[in-house]
């Protein structure tokens, strides 16, 4: 008997899937190339669909924080871009980043005075958070109150010249920061950090023992969510012009959304968010025409999936043929001579 | 004076927000299940009520007697049909599933109801005051008030004096042990749903009495609801009275200095609490 | 010999993917009282669970009175006259020591046990009734502990290492009021780490040891070599 065991971290269908990701991304990178600008403005949705699914994924299915709150962050962010290019001046892109770094800063009170609360009731915390968020941009005047205002026509006008130019680059910018949001996400995980959070998620009390300092690891997660979730909010309300504290501040659209778009994927994993973002917009484009019957349906099918299938779609897959395309864990494989497979 | 007024507005308004909390509070002391929907059921609540009082042409305290059986009958039906399964060391199934049951409703009010702003018409049970030396007490906000301390009273004696009280708090302590003693847990949760809903019901229609309402402004209740819990401390019903108080009091305090401010008012009187007390003033359990 | 009331046929248990127990046979006569005894770990709470209907088993491996209740739930088996005395107490804190007392009694059968009669037993406990069951000393608490699952006017009480974490002299107390409850046609299952008081309380002894059964015998009949060897699984 020949048999021969490694350990390993990558798997054939890791570097399959690596390979076919590298072939679509320039696919995708090239699409405005090949894209009718309707195709170009929902893939651009897509994207930051996926960030925000991403993120939303990183803190409440790998760190444990159940956050129905994160409107705050998506909002603040939109609002930075418009109040950072109207009153400071700031380029556009210049602007986004900033807005992230500020999401960051900002997220660090918040969370010294929300990790107080515990599970479910940190999560209403974190809604509350939102609402304050909300209110308080609806009382500043010079950024339209209560009704909101619109990016002004020379500030978008620097972004590039004509309007197929500036289509592109917010398409770019869109299909860039999912990317570096996945990666950053798949990277974080695979870091020392990433393997303290796996093992807080699988056993909080035995972690603590380990010496894992779990409060601040969950902070260091929350603050780096926050900040990356303004940047997409900044990227939204860039692609959309104009802000409004509803809008920016929509439990639905930023929150549930995304929240159903990783039960359904399957939380806890990196592959999940993809596949309920991918998921979503299917159902979101066939059912659309439904109005208020599709977000039943989409509320019915994230409730059943959360019963009958906590880890979602991806989880089913997985399960069914033992595959994981973003290799996070490491593997026993035993290649036994023997059989000459 | 305004100053005055204003508190005694918000002590009045405050009952209603204990009893948007109480429901709360009640089924986080028995299974400590935080339920996402609340908002929405007392929302759903108030559009029964409205149903009611439309088709059978009677006034909306009337109501009560078909929304109160009803909501508590969905109560239990919601919790052995659907959150019964959710129950388990893990908070994610409870809060999500909650959440979606949330977004169902808000949905199905909407199709059923349209967006359009809806009130209950209580007759001159509205505009009637009493005068109480310079103050001048609408006489709603005082029946409000009044009930929300019978309601509590009531809850608190259940809870501590009646054989189903027993059993909610044998279930709460150990699950394993109480069901050693006869008690099937998934019934005992039915019944404390059933409980928190038949409360949901009087605050639904209240509610729906004092402002107009319609299908989106569930998380907002939901939202005073969990801070008067918090203020008050987890697992307390009085304290959840107090914690209702303090909010609608904050809130009516910060609507005299600016209309724009009122909501915020209360938000921030929660988040000083909870900077400050942060398991709230009266605890009694811990989160 | 009486027919038995509890028979337990192969019966395997699983804590998720770890078995605990392993292929169990065992028999409670009428009025029996049985002891099982075997190292931390051999499986006898997982065995008490198991009957009383905390852990799901095969609903034919425990049958009671002619009924499978193997994957039977557990407030239905205490209906039927099975209750437990669980290991360290386990008493509700937010209720009063009376409270405790009367929500053991809620399966409501009929028979010689109420509060009348487990004040008479213990009457610490009557002084003490208004109490926070948590305020009392571990031997009350274990006194709270066994009337509450006398309040149920079981058939066949269980109690799960009732004397550890106790001192010798309130040990003693327990054990000299035992007679008194299981007399009168009650059967009983004693699990205990004490082997002389195990032997010298129960007619019958069962020794587990890593889930399986490695004694079995008369209590006045086991020598103390066979447990020995039946405890540690040594020559």
């Amino acid at each position: 008997m020949n048999t021969d065991i490694r350990v390993s971290r990558t798997s054939n269908a890791a570097k399959v899937a690596a390979a076919l990701g590298a072939l679509i991304v320039v696919i995708l990178i090239a699409a405005p190339y090949w894209a009718g600008r309707a195709d170009l403005r929902l893939m651009g949705e897509v994207f930051l669909y996926l960030a925000l699914a991403s993120l939303w994924n990183l803190l409440a299915g790998y760190a444990g924080l159940v956050s129905v709150g994160q409107q705050a962050y998506v909002g603040f962010g939109g609002y930075m871009l418009f109040a950072l290019t109207i009153f400071a001046g700031l380029p556009p892109l210049v602007a986004i980043a900033l807005a992230g770094v500020l999401g960051a800063l900002i997220s660090i009170p918040v969370a010294a005075l929300i990790f107080r609360l515990r599970g479910a009731y940190f999560a209403i915390g974190t809604w509350v958070m939102a609402e304050v968020f909300r209110l308080v941009f609806a009382q500043v005047s010079a950024l339209g109150g209560g009704s909101g205002t619109s990016l002004p026509t020379d500030i978008v006008r620097s972004m590039a010249d004509d309007r197929s130019a500036r289509e592109a680059l917010s398409y770019w910018l869109a299909l860039g920061a999912a990317l570096i949001v996945v990666t950053a996400v798949y990277l974080l995980l695979r870091s020392r950090k990433g393997l303290a959070l796996t093992a807080i998620r699988d056993n909080e009390l035995a972690s603590a023992s380990l010496g894992i300092d779990i409060w601040r690891t969950k902070f260091f997660v929350y603050v780096v969510t926050s900040g990356l979730t303004a940047v997409i909010g900044a990227l939204i309300f860039l692609q959309k012009l104009r802000i409004s504290p509803d809008a920016a501040f929509s439990v639905n659209d930023w929150t549930a959304f995304v929240i159903f778009i990783v039960v359904i994927g399957g939380i806890g994993t990196i592959e999940g968010p993809i596949i309920g973002t991918l998921v979503f917009f299917l159902l979101r484009e066939t059912l659309a025409d439904l109005g208020t019957i599709y977000l039943m349906v989409l509320g019915l099918v994230a409730i059943v999936v959360m019963l009958k299938a906590p880890h979602g779609i991806w989880g089913f897959i997985r399960h069914r043929f033992n595959l994981q395309l973003f290799p996070l864990g490491y593997r026993v494989v035993i290649a036994d001579h023997t059989k000459g497979v | 004076m305004d100053f005055l007024n204003a508190v005694v507005q918000g002590t009045l308004l405050g009952g209603l927000y204990a009893l948007f909390a109480a429901g709360l509070s009640l089924i986080f002391g028995v299974m400590r299940l935080v339920n996402i929907a609340h908002g929405d059921l007392i929302v759903l609540a108030a559009y029964l009520g409205l149903t009611t009082t439309v088709v059978l042409g009677v006034h909306p305290l009337v109501a009560l007697i078909v929304v109160v059986p009803a909501m508590a009958g969905i109560g239990y039906v919601l919790q052995r049909g659907v959150l019964n399964h959710t129950l388990g060391d893990d908070i994610l199934p409870p809060l999500l599933v909650t959440f979606g049951l949330s977004v169902i409703i808000q949905n199905a009010l909407l199709e059923g109801y349209s967006a359009d702003p809806q009130k209950m018409d209580a007759g001159v049970l509205e505009t009637a005051s009493v005068a109480l030396g310079p103050l001048s007490l609408g006489l709603l906000p005082l029946l409000t008030f009044a009930i929300a301390v019978a309601v509590i009273a009531g809850l608190q004696w259940t809870f501590y004096r009646t054989p189903l009280g027993r059993a909610f708090r044998a279930t709460s302590d150990n699950q394993d042990i109480a069901q050693l003693m006869g008690l099937n847990k998934r019934h005992v949760f039915g019944l404390a749903m059933a409980l928190a809903l038949a409360v949901t019901a009087v605050a639904g229609i209240l509610l729906g009495i004092r402002t107009s309402f319609d299908p989106s402004v569930g998380g907002g209740r939901l939202i005073f609801g969990f801070e008067a819990v918090i203020i008050g401390g987890l697992g307390n019903l009085w304290g959840t009275l107090v914690g209702g108080v303090i909010l609608g009091v904050a809130q009516t305090l910060g609507a005299t200095i600016n209309p724009g401010w009122q909501l915020l008012a209360g938000h921030i009187a929660f988040l000083v609490i909870l900077a400050v007390r942060p398991n709230g003033l009266f605890p009694r359990i811990s989160g | 010999m009486p027919e038995p009331i509890l028979t337990l046929t192969g019966l395997d248990a699983f804590y998720g993917d770890f078995q605990a127990l392993y292929g169990v046979d065992l028999e409670v006569s009428e009025g029996e009282v049985l002891a099982i005894i075997g190292a931390n770990g051999a499986g006898k709470t997982t065995l008490l669970r198991s009957i009383a209907g905390l852990i799901g088993n095969e609903a034919s491996q425990i049958t009671y009175r002619g009924r499978s209740i193997g994957n039977a739930r557990p407030d239905v088996v205490a209906q039927m006259g099975l209750a437990m005395v669980p290991e360290g107490r386990q008493l509700f804190p937010s209720l009063s020591v009376e409270e405790n007392l009367m929500i053991g009694g809620r399966v409501n059968r009929e028979g010689p046990w109420n509060l009348r009669k487990v004040y008479d037993l213990f009457p610490i406990l009557e002084e003490r009734k208004a109490q926070a069951s948590t305020s009392l000393s571990g031997g009350q608490q274990q006194m709270v502990a066994i009337g509450r699952a006398l309040m149920a006017n079981p058939d066949l009480i269980m109690f799960d290492e009732i004397s550890l974490g106790l001192a010798p002299v309130i040990i003693r107390d327990i054990y000299k009021a035992l007679p008194g409850i299981v007399g009168g046609g009650m059967s009983a299952v004693i699990v205990e780490q004490d082997i002389t008081k195990a032997l010298a309380v129960s007619s019958r002894v069962y020794c587990l040891q890593e889930g399986r059964v490695s004694l079995e015998g008369r209590s006045d009949a086991v020598s103390r070599e066979d447990i020995a060897r039946a405890y540690f699984g040594v020559e």
